[in-house]
């Protein structure tokens, strides 16, 4: 069977997975099932990636041949993110078997399975080639998104959850007008066809418009300064394990979108003459980093430290796309990658600590080093690259974006990225002091160390920061091709 | 005439200040529900409306009919009514339980929560 052929599994395994999963009784066969359809759709899409950076694949559903049918078509871009939603969510699953025991005692099977739609919600957005699609799957992987929010212990999950809905379908709804706006000016719903005829009909205001609603739709749900307001809640009251996933993956996708339509189905040339792009995300990118850091070095509550700090890690992503250069777009989804890394292992660590002790109250894990010293010595490597530091990931990723500023002749840019990483350099350290440094409050119980089943999974994402740190070929490789992808030097174009 | 002509869009852009005031002005969460369900209304009627050609005739082969409307526009909106009912629905099913959690539904009520209030609620799960 060919690489084409399989390729749309891997969005068919979870959507056939989760029916499945809803009917499955029990704690380990939902589980069991979820991470196989998991594993499925990432060897899939490790296998598409070498054949999509060769050539751009393109499967007609149906046989019907596009632009009248619909396609799934794959280049490197896509490729890329779709190998990285799907790794984390199969890196992720292994974490979640005890912690997911823990917080979400009954029904497992519907939990999974809404898990699996959102994973398959969030392959499709990535593979589709079509722009109505796109909504679709949007919508798809948003509402069980919602649901999965919602089954937080804590009750203000439900609050954030419809805080994120209302803000959510909005975004996707903006979306959708962007793309009617498109059909009525070109008839066409392909994305490629799209790219062709919009030359025709561009500097019209419909045209125009279009491109203004997307990029907001998408601000949205990318969580763009200031539209992020949704995030810091919903991660924080979520279960730790939706709250892992989508911080590995749903900003993501949105930003994939977002640059998709900018620079693909537009044509970068015309987006960024329309629409002051350039200054307008470049202003919001950093904004984002110095708003996100700032108010993360204030937050007691660990998961919303780390939420805040992904609107910043944000803020580097648009920051690459505002320059508008392959250095740019490199660093933008380099970033994304590597993001989703450093932020899957935090998140893990922090995951972990509650698991143990019930808060991650800034002020309840003091002395907590001594007790748990294999949990907080990961929090503090995957904190190393976070913040930056040279043999890290992150490193990696702060190093391009600022070789990308240098390269548009921005220094000051390269100041203000030193400047955020500093205050990184603040909160973790708080939690890093709080930790090793003060005594453990007097008459709290004795802690143990967390199991190996959290602590497997969260050491293997930790060692893989360090591992991209130093090798770059895949990230970096993959980056380039897909910015040469999106900037038309590879080819979507047919 | 080029005010007239376009009814359609005008129709399009009102319904749809109202349901985005509705979602951002009101507090009561049903009502917010409400509002985005305009919202999505208007934009249906957009993509709808842009479906329709002058003299066409209903999508259906038949004698005698020459211009037929496009109907691509309504099949993509079927869909897009479908997510919008679901969406209404979780959104509904999440005003229940945000009514059984707090005992109200009132976002104004529902102060925005920097503070913990506890470090977990054990609450009932239905």
């Amino acid at each position: 069977m060919a690489i084409v052929d399989l390729m749309p599994f891997s969005v068919l395994a979870p959507l056939i997975a989760s029916g499945v999963v809803a009917l499955l009784p029990g704690r380990f066969w939902p589980w069991a099932i979820t991470l196989l359809a998991a594993i499925v759709a990432t060897v899939i899409a490790a296998l598409t990636l070498p054949a999509a950076l060769e050539s751009t694949l393109s499967y007609p559903f149906g046989n019907w041949p596009p632009p009248i049918g619909i396609e799934y078509r794959v280049d490197a871009a896509n490729a890329f993110v779709a190998l990285l939603v799907a790794g984390m969510a199969a890196l992720s699953l292994p974490w979640a078997k005890v912690s997911i025991d823990r917080e979400v005692p009954e029904r497992q099977g519907a939990f999974y399975a809404l898990f699996l739609l959102a994973l398959a919600g969030l392959l499709g957005i990535t593979l589709t080639g079509d722009a109505f699609n796109v909504f679709v799957f949007l919508e798809i992987s948003s509402l069980a998104t919602y649901a999965l929010i919602a089954h937080g212990r804590d009750r203000r999950a439900l609050l954030a959850s419809f805080r994120y809905l209302i803000m959510g379908t909005i975004g996707a709804t903006f979306l959708l007008i962007g793309i009617a706006l498109l059909y009525m000016m070109t008839g066409t719903l392909n994305m490629a066809d799209l790219a062709v005829r919009l030359p025709e009909v561009q500097h019209t205001r419909t045209v125009d418009a279009a491109l203004a609603f997307i990029v907001v739709g998408m601000g949205l749900k990318l969580a763009m300064l200031p539209l992020h307001l949704w995030l810091p809640n919903a991660y924080a009251y979520a279960p730790n394990f939706v709250t892992i996933f989508l911080a590995g993956t749903a900003t993501k996708v949105a930003l994939y979108v977002m640059v998709r339509f900018i620079f693909t189905v537009f044509g970068g040339e015309y987006s960024f003459t329309v629409l002051p792009l350039a200054i307008v995300l470049m202003a919001l990118g950093v904004a984002g980093m110095f708003a996100g850091s700032w108010v993360a070095m204030f937050q007691d509550h660990l998961k919303r430290m780390l939420a805040y700090s992904s609107v910043a890690q944000v803020g580097y992503m648009v920051l690459g796309v505002s320059l508008f250069s392959a250095a740019g777009l490199t660093a933008a989804f380099l970033h994304m990658f590597n993001h989703a890394l450093i932020k899957v292992a935090l998140f893990m660590a922090v995951g972990t600590i509650m698991y143990r002790i019930g808060s991650i109250k800034l002020q309840d894990i003091r002395g907590l080093g001594r007790q748990m010293p294999w949990t907080l010595t990961a929090f503090a490597l995957a904190g190393l690259s976070i913040i930056g530091v040279p043999t890290t990931a992150g490193f990696i990723s702060k190093w391009y974006l600022i070789l990308a500023a240098a390269e548009a002749g921005h220094w000051w840019l390269v100041g203000l990225i030193v400047i955020t990483s500093m205050m990184a350099v603040y909160y973790i350290w708080r939690v890093i002091e709080a930790a090793w440094m003060q005594e453990r409050p007097a008459g709290s119980p004795a802690v143990r160390e967390a199991p190996l089943a959290l602590l497997a999974p969260t050491w293997l994402m930790v060692a893989l920061n360090f591992y991209f740190g130093i090798d770059t070929r895949l990230t970096v490789g993959a980056s380039t091709a897909a910015a040469e992808a999106l900037l038309g030097v590879g080819g979507l174009m047919p | 005439m080029t005010v007239l002509g376009f009814f359609n869009y005008w129709v399009v852009i009102i319904l749809m200040m109202i349901g985005l005031y509705c979602v951002i002005a009101r507090g009561n969460m049903i009502k917010k529900i409400i509002g985005l369900n305009l919202f999505q209304t208007s934009v249906f009627i957009l993509f709808i409306s842009a479906g329709k050609v002058v003299g066409g005739s209903t999508p259906i082969l038949r004698e005698g009919v020459e211009v037929y409307s496009n109907p691509l526009p309504h099949v993509l909106i079927l869909t897009a009514i479908v997510v919008g009912v679901a969406i209404t629905a979780v959104g509904l099913a999440l005003a229940v339980r945000i009514q059984e959690a707090y005992g109200t539904i009132e976002d104004d009520h529902l102060g925005d929560d920097g503070e913990d209030d506890g470090p977990f609620e054990e609450e009932q799960r239905g």
